[in-house]
């Protein structure tokens, strides 16, 4: 036994007399995880979340989070002289004074935004292919909750510095607040302790950016994480992959020096954006002040659907007994949102409900074989972009020369015209896609090479699929829809007709798919 | 189901193909070095990062095509450290690809739920539990155990309660009276109807005494954006045309939807746009809405001059200025 062997040996030992850590760990230093490119979107969120701890605490050691007035005699001459606040003159040194300091702030702007990135396409990974299934349930509510904080989180983060086009962000958050019915304005007047913008806001969301809000996250991610490593991983369908088993790679080492690794790619890759792409530069927009507003004022990407859903607004309000709903805020602000993510935190029970399908699933879907799961994801998205595009349309217009009128009608009309179209045309899409799966095992691969037969016909010579290609494209189920009888066994009317035909009804579109190929399709090819 | 008769095998995991560095020595020897030159060039990486943060000034600027005049501390410290964590990733990536075992795994899954037996136990664990501590017969402690939880949930709200003042009537009143002068902003200048050219705008604030601190609370509530037209070119009912005095009109600048600065004026068309969700005000018109999402006009604020010359307000505004809230009536 050499020294090295001696020592950890010793350390394992105290270790385990202590813990009992030995048996869990030889156990789940085995542990397989299954390799595709998509599984590592969520590792991203995984580590862009500890960047962001990172280098969000080496700014709160200069950050000042105070609305103190001050004059602002640093650095950057622009501004000096000029009335501020602390928390906008210390992001200044830090942007100017302190070594590394814009290099930190701008790794953590640009971790905020890959951060929300990840977990946007982590979660359609996840959506596509039917990963939310029994038993996963919990961990795509938690994921919708952690998506949901990580818009709240950021909007924080970007609101702290306190400059003009922050503020104006600020500012409207506060509009949404005081529009609430009956509460609205003593919810704004708490606060932001007084009339807006007070100088109480940016502390207090200071203490819920750095501390509140982490808090949570820590909590849910630690529970996230845990239930995959508990549930173990899906798998895509494949050669030898089932219900039961994993297919992949062992933690110690492969897993390990992968994982590990990319967490520094990540983080290389945004200290690459850190240093040469210029984020947020908030020395151009000045302090702020409610009486000014920069020209394309802007929220950070994942809150342009919420600003795009509210410039389409109409001007609805309605003013009655001395009172006043603004539903041009409240139903682009809050209703639509909440609708949006409530449906998308039960969408695993309501497929549940329509398909009648309770059973455990670790296999993935490929999206084709959902169409119907598929064409809804894509009409969401389409819902999404639709808002974005009108989030951004004064930049639009003034980039593409059009004006701000064509680009509001244009999303006013699309946002009701191009969901239901998109969800179309993706169904359509994916029933294509089977067929030609279906063809693909029946007739072969297309060779492209010609063949001229003996009575003068051309016919192209097609090649047969590999076995493992075959699985992969017949591995699926078709189950079809539920049969939801008006009437039960003993011919008396079921209570609920309605919803057993709405069931009936979405189970049935649920179910539409192109016959996968049966032993009876191939037994007939070879008669041919 | 219809899965019952398969066409088609599972024709098992494909066999392994293995990698040269498996079985050739010189390959596996190649990989390794270049593993080692992965982690040397981090190591450079980290090397240039100190570099910079020693012996690069940070006032040197230099110009790059693309990145146009850069900070060339920041901009050396941040490469080096990308170099330094992008190539330790990349290294011990390439180590587990071409090194580490390639061959894939096995394991079974295990059933979540639990086996029958644990599960009738803990059921009647959890009945033995709850009979024992008598949650079922004694009523008035579950009772009375509701009724305390519920209060002290309740706790929080209260020692919630000084966040801040109550609105009262602070979001419908603003610092304009009969008589305040219009100054300018910045500046505090008072403002003569002829400083105005037809077609100018200035931003404007209520005056207040010599050395007194506006706050941003009143200047979100108080600012005002004065707008010089022919007064041939309003449109506007007698009472609001008294309002404007020889052709200037008075709007409050917080939008009336969101309460962003209405800052866009478009000289041509006579119109205000909010750079914040487009809602366009037509000043010939009062301030009416003539697109976006904005429901209410900007409040008009009715202006004359004093006996010295000078614009004031005529008296205060008739109506709550910003985004609308609940207790406003009209």
């Amino acid at each position: 036994m050499t020294a090295r062997e001696r020592i950890a040996g010793s350390v394992a030992n105290y270790v385990d007399e202590r813990t009992g850590a030995a048996a869990w760990m030889k156990k789940n230093l085995n542990k397989v995880f299954p390799d595709h490119w998509s599984f590592l979107l969520g590792e991203i969120a995984l580590y862009s979340f500890v960047i962001l701890l990172l280098s969000g605490t080496f700014l709160t050691f200069w950050f000042d989070p105070s609305q103190r007035e001050v004059i602002y005699d640093g650095g950057y001459q622009p501004l000096s002289g000029l009335k501020m606040s602390a928390a906008y003159a210390s992001t200044l040194h830090i942007s100017f004074e302190v070594r590394g300091g814009l290099l930190m702030r701008q790794i953590h702007h640009w971790a905020a935004l890959i951060f929300m990135a990840a977990i946007v396409v982590h979660l359609m990974r996840v959506y596509f292919t039917g990963a939310f299934r029994k038993p996963r349930e919990f961990n795509w509510i938690i994921g919708v909750g952690l998506l949901t904080l990580g818009i709240v989180e950021g909007f924080l983060g970007y609101s702290l510095p306190d400059d003009l086009l922050s503020g104006t962000g600020i500012r409207i958050a506060e509009a949404i607040i005081q529009a609430l019915p009956l509460v609205g304005s003593y919810l704004a007047f708490f606060a932001f302790g007084g009339a807006f913008p007070g100088e109480a806001f940016i502390p207090r969301i200071y203490t819920v950016h750095v501390l509140l809000l982490p808090g949570a996250f820590l909590a849910l991610i630690t529970v996230h994480l845990m239930l995959v490593w508990y549930q173990k991983h899906t798998q895509y369908p494949g050669p030898g992959r089932t219900e039961k088993n994993v297919v992949g790679y062992p933690l110690l080492p492969v897993y390990m020096a992968k994982a590990g690794g990319f967490f520094f790619i990540v983080f290389g890759v945004t200290a690459f954006l850190g240093a040469v792409a210029s984020i947020n530069p908030i020395w151009l927009y000045g302090p702020y002040t409610p009486g000014q507003i920069s020209a394309g004022s802007q929220p950070d990407w994942y809150m342009g659907w919420l600003d795009g859903l509210v410039r389409m607004s109409p001007p609805l309000e309605t003013h009655a007994f001395g009172h006043t709903i603004s539903w041009n805020i409240l139903i682009p602000g809050l209703i639509v949102p909440g609708i949006l993510f409530t449906g998308m935190a039960l969408y695993p029970f309501i497929e549940s409900w329509m398909t009648g399908d309770k059973r455990e699933h670790h296999l993935l879907d490929r999206p084709r074989n959902a169409p119907n799961r598929t064409a809804l994801g894509v009409m969401s998205l389409t819902f999404m972009l639709v808002a974005l595009i009108n989030g951004g349309n004064d930049i639009i217009a003034t980039t593409f020369h059009l004006t701000i009128n064509q680009i509001m009608w244009f999303s006013r009309i699309a946002i009701f015209v191009l969901p239901p179209l998109s969800f179309m045309i993706t169904k359509r899409l994916c029933l294509s896609l089977q067929r030609a799966d279906r063809d693909l095992v029946l007739h072969g691969r297309e060779t492209g090479r010609l063949v001229m037969m003996p009575h003068g016909e051309f016919v192209e010579v097609h090649e047969p699929i590999s076995p493992e290609k075959a699985w992969l494209l017949t591995q699926h189920e078709q189950n079809p829809a539920l049969a939801l009888d008006e009437n039960d066994s003993r011919g008396v009317r079921r209570p609920g007709t309605l919803k057993n035909k709405l069931r009936a009804r979405l189970s049935r579109a649920h179910a539409v798919a192109v016959p996968k190929v049966t032993a009876e399709d191939l037994k007939e090819i070879e008669h041919h | 189901m219809s899965n019952e008769i398969e066409a088609i095998k599972d024709p098992g995991l494909p066999a392994h193909v293995h990698r040269r560095a498996d079985t050739d020595p010189k390959a596996a020897k190649k990989a390794e070095r270049q593993v080692a030159i992965l982690f040397i060039l981090s190591a450079l990486g980290t090397v240039t990062m100190i570099g910079s943060y020693i012996f690069i000034p940070q006032d040197v600027f230099i110009f790059f095509p693309v990145l146009g005049n850069t900070n060339a501390h920041q901009l050396f410290l941040g490469l080096g450290m990308a170099a330094s964590l992008f190539f330790i990733g990349m290294g011990a990536i390439h180590w587990a690809k071409t090194l580490m075992p390639d061959e894939e795994v096995v394991i079974q899954r295990h059933e979540f739920r639990s086996p029958d037996e644990d599960r009738e136990d803990f059921v009647a664990t959890a009945k033995a539990g709850a009979a024992a501590a008598g949650l079922g017969r004694r009523s008035l402690i579950k009772r009375s155990l509701g009724l305390s939880l519920g209060l002290a949930g309740l706790s929080p709200l209260i020692l919630l309660r000084d966040l801040g003042p109550l609105p009262k009537d602070e979001l419908s009143k603003t610092s304009w009276k009969a008589g305040t002068r219009l100054v300018t902003d910045p500046g505090d200048r008072p403002i003569r109807a002829e400083d105005l050219e037809v077609g100018a705008v200035a931003q404007t604030l209520p005056e207040i005494t010599k050395g007194a601190e506006r706050a941003l609370s009143d200047i979100g509530k108080d600012a005002v954006l004065l707008i010089r037209l022919r007064p041939e070119e309003f449109n506007l009912d007698a009472e609001r045309l008294s309002w404007t005095h020889e052709g200037i009109i008075a709007f409050s600048k917080i939008c009336s939807h969101m309460g962003c600065a209405v800052a866009l004026y478009e000289q041509q068309t006579k119109h205000l746009l909010c750079p914040c969700h487009q809602s366009t005000f037509d000043v010939t018109r009062a301030a009416k809405v003539i697109f976006g999402p904005a429901a209410r006009p900007l409040p008009q604020l009715a202006i004359t001059v004093d006996s010295e010359g000078y614009l004031v307000a005529k008296q205060p505004f008739t109506e709550p200025v910003g985004p609308s809230f609940w207790e406003r009536s009209s």
